[in-house]
């Protein structure tokens, strides 16, 4: 598959080098030079600098030919937009956005997106983890505790 | 009316005190604490909050649920594109507003539903045009987003155009030409109207085919 992954931090590296070891091909878009230290060296990732806002740079990433967009910098909106820029600016078919805020990440997956939510995936674990229970599909993982809701 | 500004930069400030004038209930919010202090004797503090707009507990806590326009004017499209988009999706806000910094965002704003932008390098860049470029054609509005043109064709006798019947020429398509100004008098535009030098000419017309309508009316 041709992978774009927008923002290269802890999330975005390890998924990129993990799909490269995979066998896939993937782009990354940063835009921060000294970020792609965390790749290592021979990592095999494509890299464009620039914003995944910018539909020039997403072009020149091969957004068009892409199968999956993950945006995964550490902005929930820069990635909420960024989404939705590949969303309706390109129609990539697959989608995935990191959004930190469980309630924001709430409101999208409303409108039909895909979002991870670290913090409620991280407790899920640490509760599986403590009370022996297997893991579950990641759906099991982004409800949000009651208490929490608005 | 209710009106929640997000943003206390120039824009938002300026937006607050007139919607105050005006009598409307305002309450604008921002997310930098430290500026809230100055923020509030210039607006009032029970006008102004400290928050970010993109946080649903803020949001709830400024009243969404029964704000009848929220407008979202910070320096970041990101940031006003998901105000607007969680005003609409949770709390069924009718109207929202955005402002978009960079003119390559708007066609997004667009696709995504936000009712209504504003870009200011836009606004200025029309400005300009009108007033800069010797050009016959000058946009005066927009509909249906930013889609068709309202401009207006100020005839001289060295248009292509002047002389002819309106029935005779041939507009691209989609085009109308729905009224003119001649000696001061307004005119609505028919088939048999014969355009003359000294008219100015209302006309819509689709965005992609103002260029066919602009070489219609070129100067010889």
């Amino acid at each position: 598959m041709k992978v774009l992954i927008f923002g290269c931090g802890r999330t975005g590296s390890t998924l990129a080098l993990e799909l490269v070891r995979r066998g896939h091909e993937v782009t990354l878009i940063e835009q921060n030079p000294s970020a792609l230290i965390r790749l290592g060296e021979n990592h095999g990732c494509n890299v464009v600098l620039g914003s995944g806002l910018e539909e020039d740079t997403l072009e020149r990433a091969g957004i068009r030919e892409a199968d999956v967009f993950f945006a995964a910098t550490r902005g929930d909106n820069s990635n909420l937009m960024a989404a939705q820029v590949a969303r309706f600016r390109f129609q990539v078919p697959r989608i995935c956005i990191k959004c930190a805020d469980p309630l924001r990440a709430e409101a999208y997956r409303r409108l039909g997106y895909v979002c991870i939510t670290p913090s409620l995936l991280t407790a899920g674990l640490m509760r599986d983890w403590l009370l022996g229970e297997p893991s579950q599909p990641i759906d099991a993982y982004n409800v949000l505790p009651d208490a929490l809701k608005i | 009316m209710y009106a929640i500004v997000v943003g206390g930069g120039n824009v938002g400030i300026q937006l607050a005190k007139r919607l105050l004038q005006r009598g409307d209930e305002v309450l604008l919010l921002e997310k930098d604490g430290g500026s809230v202090g100055r923020l509030s004797s210039m607006l009032g503090a029970e006008n102004v909050m400290a928050g970010d707009g993109c946080e649903m507990a803020v949001q709830k806590r400024a009243g969404f649920g029964r704000a009848d326009v929220v407008i979202a004017v910070t320096g970041e499209d990101e940031d006003n594109l998901v105000v607007c988009q969680m005003a609409k999706v949770v709390w069924d806000v009718d109207r929202v507003l955005a402002r978009v910094n960079d003119p390559d965002h708007e066609p997004l704003f667009a696709q995504v539903g936000i009712d209504n932008t504003v870009s200011a390098t836009g606004i200025i860049f029309s400005l300009l045009e009108q007033q800069v470029t010797p050009d016959v054609m000058l946009p005066v509005g927009a509909l249906a987003r930013g889609q068709i043109e309202v401009v207006e064709v100020k005839l001289s006798n060295r248009s292509l155009a002047a002389g002819q019947r309106v029935r005779d020429l041939v507009l691209p398509p989609q085009t109308n030409l729905v009224w003119l100004l001649r000696d001061s008098q307004g005119l609505m535009v028919q088939g048999d109207t014969i355009l003359t030098p000294g008219d100015t000419v209302v006309a819509l017309v689709p965005r992609d085919n103002s260029e066919a309508l602009r070489k219609l009316f070129a100067e010889r």
